[in-house]
């Protein structure tokens, strides 16, 4: 018994293990009411089935949260990743072009010139905040406002359609059975970690996101950290794009990305990272972006009404807050206690 | 801490400035309307008061001037009904005034209190919100020239009679033809699903009534099995239908309540192995080019139109009204059906 308490504990302090908690919670959730939820089959040489489909939909969230991450480690947020996906995918679709089987710009050099537009727009966006001191909340909000416009006038305010297979790759291709959009999280998860853990980068960001003054006074140029930071995020969102309009074979400068910037804060939270800065966790994240996919494709597979989705989302981002509360937890140990003492 | 004293202090000025450019601005534009209309209201009730508003039987297209207030610009379809309107008033010899709003109320009413300055016969407009019109609407009537409502209604809080007539589509109809046409493609009947636009929009609501309604009146062998949205977007209804295909895979047919969802459907299917057009049919509504397009490609079966051709009705209604006759409250847009068989000769004519 006390061994379990112990673990209990253990586990109660790593974060991490909260929001995969939660995650299976909800995994077991659908076991309950529709077993065929985790039944996999092999299609065209492929794997298929509901579980492929949340990594599959949710591999673009994956990747804004990592970028998100560490944005929010600097204590900062980046609410323009929605509208950078739209720019990001228009940049890339009028690159393409919209002749059946053919493309205006080598595919290499499409995605590349798209990526760099994205990485701009996060460049922007950490000049507003290091160099001219504007309030990231603030900062990013004139490119979240601005972003969709840019779009739309790239894309001329229409639907663009593309018809170039090897675009297609990215978002809705497989490679040795597994979505291709599922290794791109994997190569962005590690390089990001390799980054921030194998040089000293990530323990600067940690550093300015605990006390910015602090680590300036250490030496640490804080203003570039955070350029980077917003830059990297930037690039992540444009990775998110590519993804999406790839998967869509389409750039929809109104609708593409809708919403994800909420969604990747919230994936970034859910994980475990703080969102007044300092310590962070990339694979807390990723958990919280799955989270907030598997729920996603519960309610359609689970058949909510579309009346009520918005009201059961957000119990369930509530519940799984209360769990990672650690002033919840020692409410609810202290009442259980309490009773306890009082049978004995 | 000086620098960012020195930071705010700058913005602290920069955002005067800037508010004070916005509070500038609008006065100085607003100006030419104010002072035009006052003079025009005051003038023409003068002269109403004794006669009231004339008919003008002699009226035709090529002596009558119209204004039309147009939203903008924001869509293919948006679009398709500006080309509408002014295509077909080149065609009559109508005298058309047009202003582009850019999704502003301000500027359409702006456009309105123009209209009434330069004299038109009558005023069309796609009003951007459902109220806020009666102060405008009555300037207008109080000059004698009625309104005529293009394919956006407004609400209870404008009275009835500013404005004589609403052009526009039936939503509800465009769901019941949906599911004739459906069941027309699966007479054994089967599972289907249904892809609903953003809940709580004026078009899905009814899109949805209209469908379902009909299915359960006439068709008891087509089953609904789910229905979900997919907030009228290509994404949307792609991530749901792949969704509720793994759950409910011997569906026969999708409804989706617009063109955009069955494209995304279209691509859902054709990803889990079906055969989107024959295995699985499909049905949805508003008739865009790329719809044509996956008809011709055999992946499509039906699409309802939600025409934005007003045009021709809307100077029709117009005319009439001018002359002193009398239009139906509600003018239902000439809407076609389009089936996979003649798409490939229709989609040269889409425009939109």
């Amino acid at each position: 018994m006390k061994k379990l308490n112990s673990i209990i504990q253990k586990l109660g302090s790593n974060r991490l293990a909260w929001s995969m908690f939660a995650l299976a919670a909800i995994l077991l959730f659908n076991l309950i009411v529709y077993p065929e939820f985790f039944k996999i089959t092999i299609l065209d040489g492929h794997l298929y089935g509901s579980l492929v489909d949340i990594f599959r939909n949710g591999a673009p969230l994956m990747v804004l949260a990592i970028g998100m991450t560490l944005v929010v480690a600097t204590g900062g947020v980046d609410l323009s990743v929605g509208p950078v996906i739209a720019v990001t995918g228009a940049v890339a679709t009028s690159l393409i072009g919209l002749e059946y089987g053919s493309t205006n710009t080598p595919l290499f050099l499409a995605v590349a010139l798209a990526l760099g537009v994205a990485a701009l727009c996060g460049f922007w966006n950490g000049i507003l905040v290091s160099r001219i001191g504007i309030q990231p909340i603030v900062a990013t909000l004139i490119l979240y406002v601005a972003g969709r416009g840019v779009a739309q006038m790239i894309t001329n305010g229409k639907i663009m359609r593309i018809f170039y297979e090897p675009y297609f790759v990215f978002g809705s291709g497989y490679f040795l059975s597994l979505p291709v959009s599922l290794y791109i999280v994997l190569l962005v998860y590690i390089v990001a970690w390799l980054f921030t853990r194998r040089t000293s980068f990530g323990l600067y960001v940690e550093s300015i996101g605990i006390n910015s003054e602090a680590s300036r006074f250490t030496g640490i140029n804080e203003k570039n950290v955070k350029l980077l930071a917003y830059t990297l995020c930037g690039l992540c969102a444009g990775i998110a794009g590519i993804i999406i309009s790839s998967n869509v074979k389409s750039a929809d400068g109104n609708n593409a990305g809708l919403w994800y910037e909420l969604d990747a804060i919230l994936s970034v939270a859910l994980g475990g990272t703080s969102l007044s800065g300092g310590r962070f966790s990339f694979a807390g994240s990723i958990i919280g972006a799955l989270i907030i996919q598997s729920l996603t494709t519960t309610i359609y597979s689970t058949g909510v009404p579309p009346q009520v989705i918005m009201l059961v989302k957000a119990l369930v981002v509530f519940l799984v807050s209360l769990l990672q509360s650690e002033n919840f937890r020692k409410m609810i140990g202290s009442l259980l206690n309490s009773r306890k003492g009082a049978i004995q | 801490m000086l620098n960012i004293k020195r930071i705010g202090l700058l913005l602290l000025v920069a955002g005067l400035a800037l508010s004070a450019c916005q509070t500038a601005a609008p006065t100085e534009e607003a100006a030419p309307a104010e002072q035009a209309a006052p003079a025009e209201a005051v003038e023409a009730p003068a002269e109403e008061a004794m006669t009231a508003c004339e008919a003008k039987p002699d009226m035709t297209y090529e002596t009558m001037t119209i204004g039309f207030a147009q939203v903008g610009a924001e869509s293919g379809w948006r679009d398709g009904e500006t080309k509408s309107i002014r295509d077909t008033a080149t065609e009559l010899g109508v005298n058309l005034l047009f202003s582009d709003a850019q999704q502003k109320q301000e500027n359409q009413i702006k456009a309105i209190r123009t209209f009434i300055a330069a004299g038109v016969d009558a005023i069309g407009i796609a009003p951007v919100v459902t109220t806020g019109w009666e102060t405008v609407f009555q300037e207008a009537k109080d000059a004698c020239i009625p309104i005529l409502l293009v394919d956006r209604g407004v609400d209870a809080s404008v009275p009835e009679d500013l404005y004589v007539t609403f052009i526009g589509s039936d939503f509800i109809l465009e769901g019941k033809n949906a599911a004739i046409e459906l069941a027309q493609l699966i007479p054994d009947g089967g599972d289907i699903i249904e892809l609903e636009g953003t809940t709580g929009a004026g078009p899905a609501i009814d899109r949805k009534k209209g469908f379902e309604d009909e299915i359960a009146a006439s068709y008891p062998n087509i089953n609904i099995v789910a229905s979900q949205t997919g907030d009228f977007t290509l994404a949307g209804g792609k991530e749901v239908t792949a969704a509720l295909i793994k759950k409910y895979p011997d569906i026969v047919a999708v409804y989706a309540h617009n063109d955009e969802m069955a494209l995304g459907a279209i691509q859902a299917l054709e990803e889990a192995g079906m055969k989107p057009g024959t295995d699985v049919k499909v049905v949805s509504i508003d008739g865009e080019k790329a719809i044509f397009q996956a008809m011709v490609e055999g992946k499509a079966n039906v699409t309802v139109e939600c025409s934005p051709l007003l045009g021709p009705q809307f100077f029709e209604a117009a005319l009439t009204t001018v002359q002193g006759g009398t239009v139906d409250r509600w003018i239902k847009s000439n809407e076609g059906i389009f089936r996979q068989d003649t798409a490939a000769d229709d989609i040269s004519s889409r425009v939109y």
